[in-house]
Parts: structure tokens; sequence; C-alpha cells
């Protein structure tokens, strides 16, 4: 109602539209919320306490992100407050301090995790997403307004299994020179992602859900992740779905990504596309998503191809800030906080449509610093 | 005997380096520079070379008259042999593909394919797959490079991705655990892995490529990609002048939309390569306009047009001949009849710039036969 509310009043008010501010903020597309609206969402007594939140700044950029992020929950007087942890990448195991904080504070904030590459060292993030059952991963992909890249209209959320599937890790050599890796797909695990894919989509006004598989060749395992997704699809009759190969799904994206809305995958697939998708948007840089469970939830860039920065970023502090902020803003939203959401996502969509204060992935030669004192300057 | 072979060597116009070979070291008749043919099957201006084709289903038989036709019109020295996809299953091969089409296929060590539909059913093995197993194609070849004159939103794509076709996740070995629990292997092997890496180092020697990079997920899974990597690692050993480099198959599908001009040579194991292979045509402009190549033991190389068979315009004179007219291209590249392959593919590249002749998926009106008028016009 108040949506339609603000239509109306943009078409009574003409001279309104010469305004840069308004095309920007009329067309904020993350969850459908539009700001300027006032806050509908009635407290509980006590809902203002500070939240605990664990804090893993990580490896390469992780601390200069996490920092910026510190900084404007400290200008918004955010009713949160951040335990930092250390872990690097180069660790065995996560430390069973690390996991209880999470498991007392429920939500988390992290920037990137190094995994080296070929070593005996299990990959810490696929630990931590085990150990607290986060099974589905979440990206978010958008059209900046102001940020011109190659494909427009392009708003697409990537829900990706995150515990199973080609990444459960049980590898052996059968005989020198022949080794053998087990993908492994389960009907428990594909039934929850479908049921949460769909859910997501009803609450959040989305019209359709396309499952990406590659069921042509892997019968039995795509099969079955098919399957589950056709089940819970009946449920929602409101919503369309649909289903696409793999390999088409990826030529689709690169010529004609508006047709996709929802896409719900398995573990490889969803890696890939999630990064294809950020491709297409823009770019990792600004991308929020998040690892969600039944109890947890721990929030971080949403998809970071498998890199942490190299140092060049980090000696002139030009990383970019965007997806943690952004991501902190859609952590505001699960801890219950929207408005102090909508005030962050604002700003930060202010500032990169203004242009002036952009770091060198979107085009512009900002350092961190710069471009989060543009954001608090903008919050209002 | 020898001096007859002597003689149709000496006369052959695209070997003039085996005379120089031969007034070399006369002794060493038997080798070209290619290390995959030998000299009984070199072309002669007297000797026409023998290509199977397989025309195929739907749009198929229209599009490969019109190779034919612009094979005609440069005088390339190709006899093709055309075998059909019969309708019935032979029992030998277990497909609708007969043993006569496939012993062709190894006696000429080189072929065409059109679009094939595999009919649905039960008791016989899809075709495509018949084909890789019986004649051991190995590694997918396919050149995506921008058309000059067919504007997508890339404009600047020149790569090569070879995609090993045999094993990795697509090994077809799955099984259900439990109810419930399925799970499904994937193998990766030192001798396939080793032979798709030289045969990548090799292509991109012989093409003037700088370029080498090996797609991988090998912090996850690190025995399987690690082993691919190793193996890619010790042939890079053998090749110092081309640049080597590993890439995480996430951040590839990142940088080849940003910017694909990062790219040169890609060398995968299977799932990836068909994801990598397919996004690198979308980039282009679609399965319509991509030629691929499949190599197999021996040095067989088998050219195909991997668009589908699109049945509703079959019979129409509307269908785009250009996929199957570009793999014919790199079938004459792999025979190393170069200035034809250059003349052929320069006149395909001049109607398509020139826009004048379109098909409807190109967003034109002509129809096959005009298209292909066009490309022998400008040879």
């Amino acid at each position: 109602m108040a949506r339609r509310t603000l239509s109306i009043l943009l078409q009574l008010l003409p001279s309104s539209r010469s305004s840069s501010s308004y095309p920007s903020i009329a067309c904020l597309g993350l969850s459908g919320l539009d700001s300027k609206r006032t806050v509908t969402y009635m407290p509980r007594p006590g809902d203002g306490a500070p939240r605990a939140v664990t804090l893993i700044p990580g490896d390469g950029i992780g601390p200069l992100v996490t920092g910026a992020v510190e900084q404007v929950m400290e200008a918004m007087h955010a009713p949160v407050y951040f335990e930092r942890y250390e872990v690097h990448g180069d660790m065995t195991k996560v430390p069973q301090e690390v996991i209880d904080s999470i498991r007392k504070n429920k939500v988390c904030l992290k920037g990137g995790l190094a995994t080296p590459v070929g070593g005996g060292v299990s990959s810490l993030n696929m630990q931590l997403r085990k150990e607290l059952d986060l099974y589905a991963s979440l990206v978010n992909c958008f059209n900046l307004p102001g940020l011109p890249t190659r494909h427009e209209n392009v708003d697409i959320v990537v829900i990706r299994e995150n515990t199973e599937g080609e990444y459960s890790g049980l590898e052996h050599e059968v005989v020198p020179g022949v080794v053998e890796s087990l993908k492994v797909i389960t009907k428990f695990c594909s039934e929850r992602i479908a049921k949460y894919a769909f859910e997501y989509a009803y609450l959040n006004d989305r019209k359709k859900v396309t499952a990406v598989h590659k069921a042509n060749i892997m019968k039995l395992a795509d099969g079955l992740f098919l399957e589950s997704c056709r089940e819970v699809a009946t449920k929602y009759p409101g919503i369309k779905y649909n289903e696409i190969i793999v390999d088409n799904c990826c030529m689709q994206l690169v010529s004609k990504p508006e047709q996709f809305d929802v896409m719900v995958t398995p573990n490889l697939y969803g890696n890939l596309v999630a990064n294809t998708a950020a491709g297409i948007a823009g770019g990792t840089g600004f991308m929020p998503g998040g690892n969600v469970g039944a109890d947890h939830a721990i929030f971080e860039q949403g998809a970071s191809a498998g890199n942490v920065g190299n140092e060049k970023l980090l000696e002139q502090k030009k990383a970019n800030p965007v997806a943690l902020l952004l991501s902190s803003a859609m952590m505001l939203r699960h801890l219950q906080f929207p408005s102090f959401a909508d005030r962050l996502e604002t700003a930060v969509k202010r500032v990169i449509s203004e242009g002036k204060y952009r770091t060198k992935d979107l085009g512009g030669d900002s350092t961190t610093q710069e471009v989060v004192d543009a954001v608090i300057a903008n919050l209002d | 005997m020898a001096s007859q072979i002597l003689r149709r060597v000496l006369r052959s116009r695209s070997v003039e380096q085996i005379s120089t070979a031969l007034i070399e070291s006369p002794n060493s008749i038997g080798f070209i520079s290619s290390p995959v043919r030998t000299i009984s099957t070199s072309a002669s201006s007297t000797q026409p070379i023998r290509a199977t084709l397989f025309p195929g289903d739907g749009i198929g038989p229209e599009i490969a008259d019109s190779v034919k036709q612009v094979f005609n019109a440069a005088e390339v020295p190709i006899e093709w042999e055309e075998h059909f996809v019969g309708d019935k299953v032979d029992p030998r091969t277990e497909s609708f593909l007969t043993w006569e089409s496939l012993e062709s296929v190894r006696r000429n060590r080189v072929g065409l394919k059109g679009p094939m539909a595999t009919p649905i059913g039960k008791g016989h093995r899809s075709l495509n797959l018949t084909l890789r197993k019986e004649l051991g194609l190995y590694a997918n070849v396919r050149p995506c490079y921008s058309l000059p004159g067919y504007r997508t939103r890339y404009d600047d794509v020149n790569l090569v991705t070879i995609r090993e076709n045999t094993e990795g996740e697509y090994s077809g070995l799955e099984h259900q655990v439990v109810r419930g629990v399925v799970e499904s292997l994937k193998i990766i092997t030192r001798q396939a892995s080793l032979r798709v890496a030289e045969y990548a180092f090799h292509y991109a020697k012989t093409h003037g490529r700088q370029k080498v990079s090996a797609i991988h997920k090998a912090n996850i899974m690190r025995k399987t990609d690690g082993l691919f990597l190793k193996c890619c690692r010790e042939v890079a050993e053998k090749y110092p002048e081309i640049t080597y480099e590993e890439v995480i198959i996430d951040n590839c599908c990142m940088m080849l939309v940003k910017n694909p001009t990062l790219f040169d040579v890609l060398v995968m194991p299977n799932l990836y390569g068909d994801i990598i292979s397919d996004l690198c045509a979308g980039l282009i402009g679609g399965l319509g306009l991509t030629p691929s190549c499949n190599i197999g033991e021996g040095g067989i190389a088998l050219a195909e047009a991997v668009h589908g068979s699109a049945p509703d315009i079959a019979g129409k004179n509307l269908a785009n001949p250009t996929a199957l007219l570009l793999s014919s291209v790199a079938m004459l590249r792999h025979l190393e009849l170069h200035d034809k392959a250059d003349q052929i593919h320069d006149a395909i590249l001049k109607t398509i710039a020139d826009g004048k002749y379109r098909t409807v998926d190109l967003g034109g009106t002509s129809s096959t036969t005009d298209f292909t008028k066009a490309v022998c016009n400008n040879l």
C-alpha cells in the first residue's frame, strides 16, 4: 500500500522527477522495499537491546572491509555490537571458541577466508558450513543504478545447496594415477533447499523459481534433486517453476539474464552460476550474500570467486567494502532491524550512483576509507 | 614404390616443407610436421582426401549440402562419403549408427557431423556417446571468436576451449546407496589428463597461441583436480615458450563474463569444460555460430555442429549453416590445408560482416541457399 502511494505521489508531482535522487531510490530492488516508506514493523518491548554478533575479519582484504562495516554500524548507532575472533585460512580447524560464539549469538559476519590450493587442509569455509549446518547459500546479483554494465535488468537470487553435492570432500586414489571423487545427493538435503528457495520467493514477492541441473547426463543424482524441487513446487502454485540444464543456463545468463529470477541449484553448479551472475551484473565487489541454516546465519560477500584480494589492493587500501556493507544490511534485516537496513542500503546506493567515490573494480579510484566516509555522510 | 610416393609428394602443393625435409633426409619419408598424419594420407593435387560426412537429422541435410557447395566452389580436394543414421538398431554398435559408418570414419580419419537427434527409447546408446566411445574421441576443441559484423555484448572474444571428453563427472557411474541417497562417481586418471594436456599444448603451439590456462577447483576437490593440474604442469614444462597458468573455475567464470580477452586457450576436465564452452558460445552469439571439433586416438578428427537438429525449421531452407561451415574450416585446418581453410573462413566472415545475406536467427531474411551462394561468391 505504501509503495502504491509513493508512485501516485510521484505522478502528481512531476517536478520531483527531475531531482536525481528519486529514480535511484525508486528502483531499489532489494527485497522489494522502497525507502522513505514509514516503517510498519511493530517491535516487542526489549527488541531494541543491542545484539551480539560474531565478527571474523579473515584474510587478505577481510580486516579492511570488516573494519569498514564496524565504522558504519557505529555511525548509525545500530543496536549491534561485534565480538571479534581471529581465524586465518592456514589454520587446520576453526577454533572451538569461534564456533561456540556463533552458536551463542546465532549470527556472524565474516570477511573472506583463503583456501590453500591442493594442500592437505580442508577448507575452513566448508568446515563452518558443515558444523553449523548452514545448508543454504544465497547470493543476490543485481544491477546497481548508476553503474554501467553490459547487461541491464539483472536481478537474480542464486540459492545454492551448501553441504553436499560435489563438495563432499570424499576422494581417494584407487590405484596410482586414478582418483575418484564422490558426489553425494540426498533427498533430505535437496528437499530442504527446495523448500527454502520457494519460501524465499514467496516471502520476497518473487515470481519464478528455476532449478539448474544436469540430469540428462547424471540421471540419478540430479534426477533426485529435480524430483524434490518438483514436489515442493506443487505446494506453491502461485510461483512459476521451470528447469534448465546448466550449460544452457550459462549461455542464457550471458545473453538474456532478465529471464531469471530465483535459481535453486546443487553445490557445484551454484558456485559457477552465482559467480557468472555476479560477473554479468557488474562484478563480485558488491554482491551481498550469506549462508543460512535452521538456527544460525553467517553473512559474507556473496560471490567471492575464490580469492581474498591481492597484496596490491591491501597496501593501497582500495578494497571494495560495498559487498560486505550490503551483506550487513541483510544481517540487520535478519536481526529484525529493518529501518537500519534500509538506511544503510539507501546510503550505499546513493554513494555508488553519485559516482564520486568508487573503488577500482567499479571504475573509480577511491580508497576503502573514502567510500566509508561517503556512506557515513550519506546516512540520514 | 618409394619413387611413386616421392613423385606424388613432390607434386602436392600443400607439403612443400616435405620436399625440404626430403632433401635434408631422404630416408625419413614417413614424417610430416604434423604428428598425427602420415604420408600415405596426405593431399596431393591428384588424390583427394576422403572424409566421412554424417548429415544428421532435421536441418542436417540442408546445411551439409551447403558445405558441399562451398567446398566445390573453393575446389577443396575432399571427397565425401555420406553415411546416414539408420532407423534400426545395429547390434554390433548397439545404436542407430552402423558398423560401416564407424569403420568409414576410422579409415578416413576425418569426418564432419551434422546435428543428430537421439531418439527416445531404450535398448540403444546415445549417438554421441557411441561415437565418442567407439572412436576414442578424447578432446573437444571449440574455438570461440567474435564474428565481425554480428554484434553481441562482447566484441573481442578470441579463445579456444579444450575439454576432456571421456571421463570426469560424466563417467555415468551412479547408484542409489539407500533410498533417498544417491552417489555419483567422478573419475580422473593420469592417462586421460596427460592426453588432453598434450593436445592442448600442441594445439597452442601449432596455432600460434601464447597462453594455456588450466581450469580447476583443486582447492575443494584436492585429489581429483589436483591430479589433473599435476599432469598439466608436467606437460607445461615441455613447452617453455607457452605461458601456463591455473585459474579456479569460479574466478574463471567471472573473468570470462567481465573481460574475455584475458583468456587464450583453456584446458579443462569434462564437466567444467561443458559449462565453460557453452558459456563461451553464448558470449559470441550462441550455438548456431560455434564450430567444434573432436579429436580422437590416432589423429582422428570429427568436426561437428553442436546445435540441435531444429526439427521445426527442417526442410524450409531457413537454417543457418554457419556452425557447420566453420566446423568444416576447423577440419581443413586439422588436415593442414591452411590456404583453403583461410579462403573459406574469410568468405564466411565477409558474408556475415556485409550483413546483406543473413539467415533468420541472425536477424536477417535470407534463406540457406542464398547465404551459401553469397559465401561462394565471396571466395
